[in-house]
C-alpha cells in the first residue's frame, strides 16, 4: 500500500516536471500553431544563464528574479525579429527555423560553456526532504517544482481566460484576420506570447538546473515530454496540459516499477492511446 | 620559450642539405576523436596533445610527420564519415582514434575495410571488440587496441568493496545502452564474479539514458543495499544521488563508471560529489614516463592544467600514447608509407608509454587487444582543486601507488 502510493506521489510529481516544461509550449502552440523544436534547448540555455546568474550573485533566486525580464525581452525580440516570419500556413518553415535555432543553441553553449555538466547550487534545498512515514519522505525540491508548476498553471489559465492579453491572444488564434480588422497588431501579440512563454522557460530552466546537470546537448531529450503533454492535454488549455504532464509522469512511474525499462514506453502508450481516442487532447480549448 | 623555438628554428636552418632524402610526401596521421557533443569532454585535451606533438614533429627532421584531426561530433555516423574522408581524399598513412565505442568502432571498421592501419583507445575492450563482431579466433588485421577490459573493472570495484565493512547487497544502475547491457550482461558482466565473491546484485532492469525519475530504483535499493554501482551517465548520477538524498537513501558506497570520470561532473554534483569512488584508467601518480618527451606522469598532467587552466583528466595520458605508440611504430617501420610494412611494425609494438606497457600479440586477451594497469579512486576535497581524484584500490597493477583507502560516505 505504502509502495503505491509511493508510487503514485513520485508520479505526480515528476508529472509537475513535464508540466513545467511544456506550459511554455503549449502557450505558443495555443496562441499561434508555433512548434517550437528548439524548447528544450531555451530551458538549457535558460539554465546555463541562471548558472551563470547565481554564481555572480551568490544565489539561485536572484539568479532567477535577474532572469525573468532577460528572457521576457529574448522572447518577445525572438518573435518579433525572427519567428513572425515564419508563421504562416507552411508548418515547415517554422519547424526548420526552431530546428537550426536549436543547433545553433547547443554549439553556442559548448562554445561558451565548454562540455562540462553543470548544476544551480540551490545550497541545500535539492536535497532537503520531509519525511510522511517511515519509508517514506518526498523532497523539498520536487515539491516546489510541482507548486511551481501548478501554480504557472492557474495564472496562465486566468491570463488567457480573464485578461485584456488574454482575449487578444484567443483573438488572433481563433481568427487572425478578423482579430486584425478589430486593430490587433498580431505580430505584437505573438512577440508577448512568446516573452510570457520565456518567462515559463526562465523557471523550467532554473529548477531543472537545480534537479539535475545540465549540459549543451541535452536539450531535446526534455523536448519529447512537453509535447506529449501539451498533445494529451489539448491545444490552448493549460489545465490540459498539466494534467497531461501529471498523467505522463504518473504511467510513467507505474512503468518503472513494474520495469524500469518500461516507464518510458508506458507513457509513450498513454500518448498514443490519447491521440487515438482524443485527437484533439483532453481539453482542447482552441481550435 | 623562445631559446626553444630558436634551437628548432637553428636545426631547421641547419637541417636544409638534408632535404633530398626528406623529399618523400610527409607521413600523414588522421586523429579522430570527439570534440563537440554529448561526449566531448573525452576530447577535451586532445588540442593540447596535438599542440605539443606539432612542436615535437617540427624538430624531428628524420621522419616528416603530419596530424589531421577530425571531430566526431559524438556521433557514430559522423564519425565512420570523416574516417573514410581521412583514407580516402587525405590518403593518411595511419589514423588514430579514441574514446567510447560510438567514436572508435565506426573509424576501426573503416580503416580495417580500406586496410589502413589504425591504434585506438580509451573503449574497454569488450566492446571494442566483441561490438564489431570480431571473432576471437581470428582477430582483426588493420586495427589494435589498448585499454582495459570489463574484468579489471569489476576485480577493482570489488576489490574497494571487501576493504569496507559493508552488507555486500550492490545496487545495479545498467542503463539501456552499449556499457549498461555490457556491465548487466549475465555471462560477461558484473553478476557472475560478485556472486562468487558473496555480493548480492539486485538489478531493478534496463533504463533509459536521461531519466528523469529514479524513485523505482531507490524503492528496490532502499533498506536493502549499502553499496551502489553502474555505468551511468553524469545528469542520471545528479539525478539518482538527488533523489535518493530527498527520499531518505544514503548507501555507504557509491561506486559508478562513466559519470563520475571528469572533475567538472564532479563539482556539479556539489556536497553529494564527496566520497563517490570511480574507475582510474591513468593519473599523475601512475609512474610511467612518456617515451617521446621523457615527462613523467604528473610532469604531463601539470603541463596540460599550466597550457588550459585546468584541471587534469584521465584522457589525457591515453592521447599522449596513441602518438608515442605511433611514433614509435613509424620510426620501426621499414618504409612507413607502405601500409602492410607500417602495420606490421605496429602489431610488434612493445613499447612503456605514459599509461603504461602496450604489447601487442601477449598480455592481451587476443592479438589485437594490449591491456593497460587499472585502479580504484575516490573523488575527496582537495587542496589544488575543489575535488581531487586519490587511488584507494590498486590490487591489480601494485605498481601505481595508492594514496589513501576507500572511505564510507559519510
Amino acid at each position: 500500500m505504502l509502495s503505491f502510493l509511493d508510487t503514485l506521489v513520485q508520479g505526480v510529481l515528476l508529472g509537475g516536471l513535464y508540466a513545467l516544461f511544456a506550459l511554455g509550449q503549449s502557450l505558443l502552440f495555443g496562441v499561434m500553431r508555433l512548434t517550437n523544436t528548439a524548447h528544450g534547448d531555451f530551458i538549457i540555455l535558460s539554465a546555463f544563464v541562471a548558472w551563470s546568474l547565481a554564481v555572480v550573485t551568490g544565489s539561485p533566486w536572484l539568479a532567477l528574479i535577474v532572469l525573468l525580464p532577460l528572457a521576457f525581452a529574448g522572447g518577445y525580440l525572438l518573435q518579433r525579429l525572427v519567428l513572425n516570419g515564419t508563421i504562416g500556413k507552411d508548418p515547415m518553415r517554422s519547424l526548420v527555423v526552431t530546428f537550426g535555432l536549436a543547433i545553433v543553441i547547443q554549439n553556442v553553449l559548448q562554445q561558451i560553456y565548454t562540455a562540462d555538466p553543470r548544476s544551480i547550487d540551490s545550497g541545500g534545498l535539492n536535497t532537503a526532504t520531509f519525511q510522511l512515514a517511515e519509508g517514506f519522505s518526498i523532497g523539498a525540491l520536487p515539491l516546489l517544482i510541482f507548486a511551481a508548476a501548478l501554480a504557472l498553471t492557474v495564472g496562465l489559465q486566468l491570463l488567457f481566460d480573464r485578461t485584456d492579453l488574454g482575449r487578444a491572444f484567443r483573438a488572433v488564434s481563433d481568427d487572425r484576420e478578423a482579430a486584425e480588422l478589430m486593430g490587433l497588431d498580431h505580430r505584437h501579440v505573438y512577440a508577448l506570447a512568446t516573452g510570457i512563454a520565456f518567462l515559463v522557460v526562465a523557471f523550467a530552466g532554473t529548477l531543472h538546473g537545480m534537479k539535475t546537470t545540465v549540459s549543451a546537448t541535452d536539450g531535446p531529450s526534455l523536448l519529447l515530454y512537453a509535447f506529449e503533454a501539451v498533445i494529451i492535454g489539448g491545444m490552448g488549455s493549460f489545465y490540459g496540459t498539466l494534467v497531461g504532464g501529471m498523467l505522463l509522469g504518473v504511467t510513467q512511474d507505474i512503468g518503472f516499477r513494474i520495469d524500469p525499462g518500461w516507464g518510458i514506453w508506458t507513457g509513450h502508450v498513454v500518448f498514443l492511446g490519447a491521440l487515438l481516442l482524443r485527437p484533439s487532447g483532453l481539453f482542447p480549448r482552441t481550435r | 620559450m623562445t631559446t626553444r623555438r630558436a634551437l628548432i628554428k637553428a636545426a631547421a636552418i641547419l637541417g636544409l642539405p638534408r632535404f633530398a632524402f626528406a623529399q618523400k610526401r610527409p607521413i600523414r596521421i588522421g586523429f579522430v576523436s570527439p570534440q563537440t557533443g554529448a561526449l566531448a569532454p573525452f576530447g577535451e585535451a586532445d588540442r593540447f596533445i596535438i599542440e605539443q606533438m606539432n612542436k615535437l614533429f617540427a624538430a624531428d627532421k628524420k621522419t616528416e610527420i603530419k596530424v589531421l584531426q577530425k571531430d566526431s561530433q559524438s556521433s557514430p555516423n559522423r564519425a565512420g564519415e570523416v574516417a573514410n574522408d581521412l583514407i580516402l581524399k587525405e590518403k593518411v598513412d595511419l589514423v588514430l582514434v579514441s574514446s567510447t565505442p560510438e567514436t572508435a568502432n565506426p573509424v576501426c571498421d573503416a580503416c580495417e575495410l580500406n586496410e589502413v592501419p589504425c591504434i585506438s583507445t580509451v573503449v574497454p575492450w569488450q566492446p571494442w571488440f566483441f561490438g564489431r563482431n570480431g571473432d576471437p579466433g581470428k582477430g582483426f588485421e588493420w586495427t589494435y587496441h589498448f585499454f582495459w577490459g570489463l574484468e579489471d573493472v569489476i576485480g577493482n570495484f570489488l576489490a574497494g568493496w571487501k576493504s569496507v565493512t559493508t552488507n555486500k547487497k550492490v545496487g545495479g544502475l545498467f542503463p539501456n545502452d552499449g556499457d549498461g547491457n555490457a556491465w548487466g550482461d549475465k555471462e560477461r558482466g558484473f553478476p557472475k564474479p560478485l556472486q562468487a565473491e558473496g555480493f548480492t546484485l539486485i538489478d531493478p532492469g534496463r533504463f533509459q539514458n536521461m531519466n528523469n525519475d529514479f524513485s523505482a530504483q531507490i524503492a528496490a535499493f532502499k533498506q536493502v543495499a549499502d553499496i551502489v554501482t553502474g555505468v551511468v551517465i553524469p545528469p542520471d548520477a545528479k539525478t539518482f544521488l538527488t533523489q535518493a538524498r530527498q527520499q531518505g537513501y544514503r548507501p555507504k558506497v557509491v561506486t559508478l563508471g562513466k559519470a563520475l570520470l571528469f572533475p567538472g561532473a564532479i563539482e556539479a554534483l556539489g556536497e553529494l560529489g564527496e566520497g563517490l569512488s570511480t574507475e582510474v584508467w591513468w593519473s599523475p601518480s601512475h609512474p610511467f614516463k612518456s617515451s617521446l618527451t621523457g615527462q613523467s606522469a604528473r610532469q604531463l598532467a601539470e603541463s596540460y592544467e599550466s597550457a588550459s587552466g585546468r584541471q587534469w583528466t584521465q584522457p589525457i595520458g591515453f592521447a599522449h600514447a596513441l602518438f608515442e605508440v605511433a611514433v614509435d611504430s613509424l620510426h620501426r617501420a621499414r618504409d612507413p608509407h607502405d601500409k602492410k610494412q607500417l602495420r606490421d611494425a605496429v602489431a610488434a609494438t612493445n613499447l612503456s608509454t605514459v599509461v603504461g606497457p602496450v604489447k601487442w600479440g601477449g598480455g592481451g586477451p587476443f592479438k589485437n587487444v594490449s591491456k593497460t594497469p587499472l585502479v580504484l579512486g575516490q573523488w575527496v576535497k582537495g587542496k589544488k582543486h575543489r575535488y581531487e581524484l586519490v587511488i584507494v584500490s590498486n590490487h591489480a597493477a601494485p605498481e601505481i601507488p595508492v594514496a589513501g583507502k576507500l572511505k564510507l560516505i559519510s
